[in-house]
């Protein structure tokens, strides 16, 4: 068990923070398109920027970079080294 | 005839590669099991016409998406012969996992690493001889862009279709093995045939992104582009369209009219009003949608409209509509009919047709040229700009609530969430390309609509052909009358309820019809409006003609693109609805308020 100090959702990372996807807890659908564009537990992730106005992020795995938003970004856990 | 099926993720240059194959040549065609449209083409490949079909991006053949359906009912209903997987070699990393997936339906298979002159310059290196052997499917790198390595697989394409099918499996979801096996299987092939570096250099995409997407700068440098776009289309487009008016006054004077003098008048006019009228007015919308459509394909396929959602999402998604919603509405206010052909870059049906629904209350230029005449004729000069500069407010502000209101009913399934693939350059050939199957697409899908409804309207404002055109005493003039009763209490007079039937063909015809109606043109016409409404009228028409049903060929684009009578109807009755219910308000505000 990571304690929780340690375990952070996406969407608290600042820019230019890096961490590792420990779980993706969302519905099938998002999941699955999650999967698709490479958010796999252990992964390594970036968020390289937040837009204005409680806007989306930008977040990059390997060589993609995707735009998710806020709400979505909650429900991907983190660790942060 | 032998069927390819191009398949592949979003942003893989799948449709520049079939552009290629084609040379531009497709169609959209129907295909059991599927409701939106797929471009196919044919070509003559290894002395055989083939036909191929560009199916539409996907990230998962298991996925939910509407496009992810749609490939999974074409796979079904129509086996293709050979499908084509096109992955890009950047991504490679991940696109893996798609072709693995497809590997497991038997199908006959080609891999195309496409953007490899891309993945190069990222110092990413491909083994395609170990991959081929490590999948057992033929792969080839090449770059559909340039045509690097295109012959190639050109010819190894021709060389797979000679073999036979092997045939799909009749239950395609329960002969799948679960995820964790692909994630091995994924990392075998990677290990083996690609090397990635640890971290990739910083490029060309991320030092324009600090400055395109600057938490400061982002939206003005957004708002800047958008402006600039929306010029150059009006810049360019408006003189071109003027001229193709020319060209069909000019064919009209010397050989029609001539040509046709000899028949009775009523048939003349139906030929000439009507009809060829009709087909001058699809003519105009010509040069718009060309320009409209280059101009777009350099914002979206340099990847900038994916930019334009990060900076706008904020914003839009409290309005249940997203960034790439806001670029269309902004276009609108050029000319509806492209704005919402535009739609189409969204993959979510809901969220296309909120932004339908939303695009007809943009002022577009025609409607301008109609709030110019009427603040000109009566506003004091300074108080003239005022009233048209606050008919945009009006217009933002019915487009703001019509979405705040329909949100509920058009809910956006599809998780926001995009790529943001690096800048790319688009070349001529894809921008002109572009422009060409959409002009093809509004012709072919909205000309009968639009030629149809001007004959009617001219029938209308004709008949009997004992009363004077556009008259009391026409049929027009009788629905007029008949509708009265709902027109007065906004202010508007029965020579203008004639009018607005004018203006549901084009508001371009609007101040032309008044000329028509009251027989006076231009000096004589603004004067003897500024006799006959005072400035609550006036106002409350414009209103009106803001709000109600932008033109014909925005009706017939809305049926075609939404493919649904009944959306087409409630965008009808809904703007109509609430033109009526913002004159009501203003006109009897104004009254009681004692102006």
């Amino acid at each position: 068990m990571k304690t929780p100090e340690f375990t952070h959702s996406l969407s608290d990372l600042a820019p230019g923070e890096s961490a590792t996807i420990v779980s993706i807890q969302t519905d099938d659908a998002l999941r699955q398109r999650l999967l698709a564009l490479g958010f796999r537990a252990g992964k390594h992730i970036e968020v390289i920027r937040r837009a204005s106005f409680s806007g989306p992020l930008q977040v990059r795995i390997g060589t993609t970079d995707i735009l998710l938003r806020r709400q979505e970004a909650a429900k991907i856990t983190v660790n942060k080294p | 005839m032998k069927r390819i099926a191009l398949l592949g993720m979003p942003n893989t240059g799948k449709s520049t590669l079939f552009n290629r194959m084609t040379g531009g040549a497709a169609r959209v065609g129907n295909w059991p099991g599927i409701t939106v449209d797929l471009l196919s083409g044919h070509i003559l490949l290894g002395g055989d016409m083939v036909e191929i079909i560009d199916l539409p991006g996907i990230y998962d053949i298991h996925g939910f998406s509407e496009d992810e359906q749609v490939v999974r009912h074409f796979l079904h209903d129509n086996i293709p012969d050979l499908a084509v997987v096109v992955l890009n070699a950047t991504q490679i990393e991940r696109q893996l996992s798609l072709l693995l997936q497809l590997r497991q339906y038997n199908l006959n298979m080609v891999v195309l690493l496409n953007m490899a002159d891309e993945a190069k310059k990222f110092g990413i290196t491909i083994d395609a001889a170990k991959m081929t052997e490590a999948l057992g499917i033929p792969i080839f790198l090449m770059s559909a862009k340039y045509g690097n390595g295109y012959q190639d697989a050109v010819h190894a394409i021709g060389k797979a279709l000679r073999y036979n099918t092997p045939g799909m499996a009749e239950n395609l979801r329960s002969q799948l093995e679960p995820e964790t096996h692909i994630e091995e299987e994924m990392s075998r092939v990677l290990d083996h045939a690609v090397q990635v570096p640890a971290r990739l250099p910083d490029n060309l995409t991320a030092q324009l992104d600090r400055l395109m997407l600057h938490p400061l700068l982002g939206l003005p440098i957004f708002f800047g582009i958008m402006y600039l776009l929306f010029q150059g289309i009006f810049f360019f487009g408006q003189p071109l369209q003027s001229a193709v008016g020319d060209f069909f006054n000019w064919l009209r004077e010397l050989l029609l009219a001539p040509a046709l003098s000899s028949l009775p008048p009523v048939i003349q006019g139906l030929l000439l009003d009507g009809i060829y009228n009709g087909v001058a007015t699809v003519s105009a919308f010509i040069p718009i949608i060309v320009l409209f459509f280059l101009f777009m394909a350099i914002v979206e396929d340099t990847g900038y409209l994916s930019r334009a959602a990060f900076l706008m999402d904020a914003l839009m998604s409290r309005l249940g509509l997203d960034g790439r919603s806001f670029v269309m509405l902004l276009m609108g206010f050029g000319c509806n009919v492209p704005a919402l052909m535009g739609t189409r870059v969204m993959r979510s049906r809901s969220l296309r047709l909120l932004s339908m629904l939303v695009i007809p209350f943009s002022l577009c230029s025609a409607r301008l040229q109609v709030f110019v005449f009427i603040s000109a004729a009566l506003f004091a000069p300074g108080s003239a700009a005022l009233a048209v500069f606050s008919l945009y407010l009006f217009s933002f502000a019915s487009a703001i609530l019509t979405a705040l209101i329909f949100k509920r009913h058009f809910q956006n399934n599809e998780p926001f969430v995009l790529e943001l693939p690096p800048y790319r350059f688009p070349t001529l050939r894809q921008m002109w390309l572009r422009g060409w199957h959409e002009v093809y697409h509004f012709v072919h899908r909205a000309s009968k609509f639009i030629i149809l409804g001007v004959v009617f309207v001219w029938l209308l404002t004709h008949l009997p052909t004992s009363a004077t055109p556009a008259g009391p005493d026409t049929w027009a003039g009788h629905v007029g009358a008949w509708l009265h009763p709902l027109f007065e209490p906004i202010g508007i007079s029965a020579e203008l309820t004639i009018a607005l039937i004018f203006g549901f063909v084009a508001k371009e015809i609007v101040i032309g019809s008044l000329a028509v109606i009251y027989g006076l043109g231009g000096h004589a016409l603004s004067h003897a409006l500024a006799i006959q409404l005072d400035w609550v009228q006036a106002y409350s028409f414009m209103l009106f003609t803001l709000i109600y049903t932008p033109c014909l060929s925005t009706v017939a684009t809305l049926r075609s693109e939404s493919k649904s009578i009944r959306f087409t109807l409630l965008s009808l009755v809904w703007s109509l609805a609430l033109a009526w219910l913002t004159s009501l308000a203003f006109y009897q505000g104004a009254r009681a308020l004692g102006y």
